[in-house]
């Protein structure tokens, strides 16, 4: 008797451990990009802290991996700091998705660089140079003698995306660009290396780099949502279909004051 | 009565035999995704573009999934951790197995050993916080986050590898060979040098590939120290992408069933050839010293 108890147990605990994860109510998983990370993690604190029931799991992974995981089914969010891509799309027909997108806040790139590297500010133009390898030296910037180490992101990241779009216009970054795996680790690199240039969210500036205004423009909230500085984005989260339950109760916290006031809070641009 | 004992057995033996196979049905499970996976790349671009193709961008259009920089980055800084592990290791495994009082054998192995169960992502750390900023001072580089930087923390973690499987090697030499050495008037530095480590030549090799193998497939470490620049290595002072970096790095975010998902799936293959061959290699080493010790 004790025996078959015993294994009950053990395959009810079995049991327990292969149900999906996501299918209980009040469950919500949301997956996606890095950069769109901080502003879902905060907000779905805040809403589950208001809402008892509700569940939300956040997690990373990027924008491409939130993407095929809400085509996969295993997400009912995908953050994106960019646009679906044709292939998405297509795929998604392919798997009977239809992909929503809600614009949920505006991001800007800055462009920073060692606190003690002496340029203020570099134009658009010469952002490019650096990053296609014409320029190879801060000194032809008015700055010291010293070699551009020149940080880079992923080549499939949504900032990397972003960033190669409006700055290189699609030319090739140089080859010997570092490529780091997130906002945090280029800022690190950044902050220990002094002739290092690279860009990141403009919720990851702090003290130990300095971000460079471009086109003689900062890189901060007003000048993002005024569309003055170049180099800005909207970030995404998509939906299968019109958002539902639980998922539009998210969405509309995140739209609503209490909600872009986190986003503000976590250094991003608010849609107002 | 006995029956029942014997039924018992039977299950028992069967439950043992699944679980031994188990272990095979992941080997084939894995070997045959990754091949199915990465394949259909090559009806895209040709192996010889894939393979001795220099330049990385598998993002852009046309794309370039040339993965040589990748493949001699991977090996550049395995070069470089072999360099400074194989000495260190051996020489340590000499000094354990045939020098060291008891006591500090056992207080060498028990730190040898502790070093293996430090996890790979705190070399890293170290290497960005501690090792990195300091040979960029040291040397005076534009970078601290190279291959000279990668591989002396890979050799780090080789070294345990290296060391364990060195000294068993050298212990299991037979006593007899050492005591004909020193009946001929051999000193023991003459012993170690010309009869012992000759013997153990092939337990020795068998350290050093599983070392390699260990070194060529780490990945948080180098991800986080190599640099990451998709260039053909010159120099150790130079940033540099290792194939598990590019694959960590760049997986999360490529489209799926894209050609650039396909083609993470055979640099993957690549990765997986290198470390089935390192392992056989081994594993043929190993057979053939336990034929010469006995």
């Amino acid at each position: 008797m004790k025996k078959i108890t015993q294994t009950l147990l053990l395959i009810s605990l079995v049991l327990t451990l292969i149900v999906p994860i996501s299918q209980a109510e009040g469950q919500l998983v949301v997956q996606g990009s890095t950069t769109v990370l901080p502003i879902a993690q905060a907000t779905a604190e805040v809403f589950m802290q208001n809402n008892s029931q509700a569940n939300i799991s956040v997690r990373g992974g990027g924008s491409g991996n939130g993407i095929s995981a809400l085509i996969e089914g295993t997400c009912d969010i995908a953050d994106a700091s960019r646009p679906m891509k044709v292939k998405e799309i297509l795929l998604c027909q392919e798997k009977g998705v239809s992909p929503v997108p809600h614009i949920i806040a505006m991001d800007g790139i800055a462009v920073i660089v060692h606190p003690s590297n002496p340029v203020q500010g570099l134009s658009m133009e010469q952002i490019k140079d650096i990053y296609t390898g014409k320029i190879t030296n801060w000194k032809e910037l008015g700055g010291q003698d010293l070699k551009i180490v020149v940080v880079s992101r992923d080549s499939s990241s949504g900032t990397f995306e972003t960033f190669s779009e409006i700055v290189l216009k699609g030319e090739k970054i140089i080859p010997e660009s570092l490529a780091q795996s997130s906002n945090q680790t280029v800022a690190t690199v950044v902050s220990t290396t002094k002739g290092a240039i690279g860009y990141v969210g403009l919720g990851y500036i702090s003290n130990t780099v300095k971000a460079l205004q471009v086109n003689e423009v900062i890189p901060e909230q007003e000048t993002v949502v005024s569309g003055k500085y170049p180099i800005s984005r909207p970030l995404y989260m998509y939906t299968n279909g019109a958002p539902q339950g639980i998922a539009k109760d998210f969405l509309e916290f995140i739209w609503s004051k209490e909600g872009q006031e986190i986003v503000e809070k976590q250094g991003f641009v608010p849609l107002q | 009565m006995k029956g029942r004992q014997s039924l018992k057995e039977k299950i028992l033996k069967n439950i043992f035999l699944l679980s031994s196979l188990t272990s095979i049905f992941f080997l084939i499970g894995i070997t045959i995704i990754l091949f199915k996976e990465g394949l259909p790349l090559f009806r895209e671009i040709s192996l010889k573009e894939f393979l001795w193709g220099k330049s990385w961008y598998p993002t852009y259009d046309p794309p370039g999934f040339g993965v040589l920089p990748l493949i001699l980055s991977s090996l550049w800084i395995t070069l470089g951790a072999l360099i400074v592990a194989v000495p260190l290791g051996v020489s340590t495994a000499i000094y354990i197995s045939e020098l060291a009082t008891p006591k500090v054998r056992n207080f060498l192995k028990l730190v040898i050993e502790m070093l293996t169960s430090i996890p790979s992502v705190i070399y890293g750390f170290l290497g960005i916080v501690v090792l990195g900023p300091w040979l960029q001072k040291l040397l005076n580089l534009p970078i601290g986050l190279c291959s000279l930087t990668a591989s002396l923390l890979l050799a780090l973690m080789a070294i345990p590898t290296i060391t364990s499987l060195s000294e068993d090697a050298l212990f299991s030499v037979s006593k007899d060979y050492k005591e004909a050495s020193y009946a001929l008037g051999a000193t023991k530095w003459e012993t170690i040098i010309k009869v012992t480590v000759p013997a153990a030549f092939s337990g020795i090799s068998t350290a050093v590939l599983l070392g390699m193998g260990r070194v060529i497939g780490e990945t948080m470490t180098v991800l986080m120290v190599a640099g990451g620049a998709a260039v053909i290595p010159h120099s150790f002072l130079q940033p540099v992408r290792p194939i598990t970096a590019t694959i960590a790095l760049e997986m999360g975010e490529a489209v799926v069933g894209s050609a650039h998902y396909h083609a993470l799936f055979s640099l993957a293959c690549i990765l997986f050839i290198f470390s089935l061959g390192l392992n056989l290699t081994a594993d043929y080493f190993l057979t053939k010293f336990r034929r010469t010790s006995q």
